[in-house]
């Protein structure tokens, strides 16, 4: 009987690849709702994390974002003449990200032009959740960003009269890459530094990450495929400048990186489908992201880099096509 | 060659239904290029407004000596003559214009819009048909530039022309002056315009 089922079920699983848009679903208790609830479980940890941190600051970033992408998502779709879905959460999904990565002192109008972007230009034009191309959250991030340089820059960091006293200064990755002062790995890794209110503390963001990994609602193979890269990268950086493994941590704990890699690049609509051409999406951003780090005029590159990676994965998709056995 | 548009049905179409930027979608070099503000966008629009009556005009009346096998070599040489007067007249009166605007003036001889308009209408009918078309692609191209250069310019630097409209709290979109802005206004003046037309016709999109 076993053996039966079994081979039928190798026989139906087959070596096409399904190109539905994704997420796909490979059984019924694996909705789209389920899996946005367990990004919003995941996400509670960062959430804690920064109104513990940022206090009223990161209230306001979530309440508006939150309600923006609601709002914007509504107004859209029914302009598409569609069904209003709202009730799958992926809305709030994109806001609490968006706001997460957000700096707490950015006016109001900052996070809600974001998440009309993200909605607008980056989900509904290309036919809504499942066929947009580029993460939303961050394409709605990346306008603003453009747009409001000096609200969105290293000045944005630099005043919030928030609880905690290390967050009057600058960014860790702002300050290290100014003027090489580097912020404790310590603080790093609780998150008692400045930053965007949610990618602070490397704890809550390990925390949720690794429940959406045994969840399956993320691929493991993206994190451990970035993790693997910035290790390596951050690595040869550490050994040229002799620091006895001080900028690895720094690298690997500062910044955006831990979220960026367990929440952003995990979206399962903009990466690849194969576990192996989700391993090279990885790498791809974590490269993408110590390159930009090191090289360019930004402090950090997370964004960037899954940006870039996205606009790769259909390339990546085509690459890693699993050819079934004894095809030529 | 009986049932070619008059004068009249070439100038309309020009505007809108036939608009080289909404409908052919030709010329978006300049299109892209010099509208982060109304007053390049406007000179751009005059410029090629000028270029593209001249060279209409002269080809309409060589219109009987083209030979098919070297039209385009004749089009791009008369083009390329008006496109100098153009770019040296502002150099010499509009010199900072000049400066601003940079190669999308010289650019202009490439513009296919122009090239199209000598292939389908001038070397086919007379000069009084070839200059009223003219026109009315030229209107419909500054009528482009301009209602993208003002979403970009409001947005963007929150005045037009120069001068501030909007309150002074308003928080200036960099990313509208810059390249993206363009990509982003086209494409959504773009959709609007088919809504419209589709709307207008009484089709779905």
């Amino acid at each position: 009987m076993s053996k039966i089922s079994e081979i039928e079920g190798a026989g139906l699983e087959g070596p096409t690849l399904n190109v539905a848009p994704s997420p796909h679903v490979s059984d019924m208790t694996f909705t789209t709702k389920r899996m946005m609830t367990d990004v919003l479980i995941a996400l509670v940890p960062l959430v804690a994390m920064s109104v513990f941190v940022f206090r009223g600051y990161a209230v306001k970033q979530l309440v508006v974002c939150v309600v923006a992408c609601l709002a914007s998502e509504a107004l859209f779709v029914s302009m598409r003449g569609k069904k209003i879905t709202l009730t799958d959460c992926s809305a709030v999904v994109t806001g609490i990200i968006l706001a997460l990565s957000l700096p707490g002192t950015a006016p109001w109008y900052v996070g809600a032009l974001a998440s009309v972007v993200a909605m607008g230009i980056g989900k509904i034009i290309f036919g809504g959740l499942g066929m947009n191309i580029f993460n939303p959250a961050m394409v709605g991030r990346a306008f603003v960003m453009i747009a409001f340089a000096s609200l969105m820059g290293a000045g944005a960091y630099e005043n919030p009269a928030g609880v905690v006293d290390a967050i009057s200064q600058a960014t860790p990755l702002n300050a290290f890459k100014g003027s090489g002062i580097a912020t404790p790995v310590f603080d790093l890794f609780f998150g008692f530094t400045n930053g965007s209110i949610g990618e602070t503390s490397a704890l809550a963001a390990l925390i949720g990450g690794i429940f959406l990994c045994i969840r399956r609602t993320a691929s493991w193979e993206i994190p451990a495929g970035v993790l693997s890269c910035v290790v390596v990268l951050a690595g040869l950086a550490d050994f040229a400048a002799g620091a006895g493994g001080h900028v690895l941590l720094h690298h690997l704990f500062g910044g955006a990186l831990l979220f960026g890699a367990f929440f952003i690049a995990t979206d399962p609509v903009t990466s690849p489908l194969t576990p192996r051409g989700k391993f090279i999406f990885g790498v791809g951003v974590g490269a993408l992201v110590m390159i930009i780090r090191l090289f360019s005029g930004y402090p950090e590159g997370v964004m960037f880099a899954i940006l870039l990676m996205n606009a790769v994965t259909p390339l990546i998709n085509r690459w890693t096509i699993p050819h079934p056995m004894g095809d030529a | 060659m009986a049932d070619q548009p008059t004068a009249t049905e070439r100038f309309l179409q020009g505007i809108l239904p036939e608009n080289p930027v909404y409908r052919q979608l030709l010329g978006l070099c300049p299109t892209l290029a010099v509208t982060n503000g109304m007053k390049p966008a406007i000179t751009m629009a005059c410029s090629v407004a000028f270029v593209l009556v001249c060279a209409n005009v002269v080809i309409s009346l060589l219109r009987n000596l083209l030979k098919p096998h070297l039209r385009i070599v004749i089009f791009t040489l008369t083009i390329a003559t008006f496109v100098t007067i153009a770019d040296r007249v502002l150099a010499a009166y509009l010199y900072q214009m000049s400066k601003t605007l940079g190669p999308y003036i010289p650019l202009i001889i490439v513009n296919c819009l122009i090239i199209c308009r000598c292939e389908v209408c001038a070397s086919k009918q007379g000069p009084f048909v070839a200059a009223s078309d003219a026109l009315g692609q030229s209107l419909g191209f500054g009528l482009a530039l301009a209602s993208i250069a003002a979403v970009r310019e409001l947005l963007g630097t929150g005045g037009l022309f120069g001068y501030q409209l909007l309150p002074a709290a308003w928080p200036d979109w960099v990313i509208m002056v810059l390249p993206p802005g363009a990509f982003i206004t086209l494409g959504l003046l773009l959709g609007l315009v088919n809504w419209y037309s589709a709307r207008k016709s009484g089709g779905s999109i």
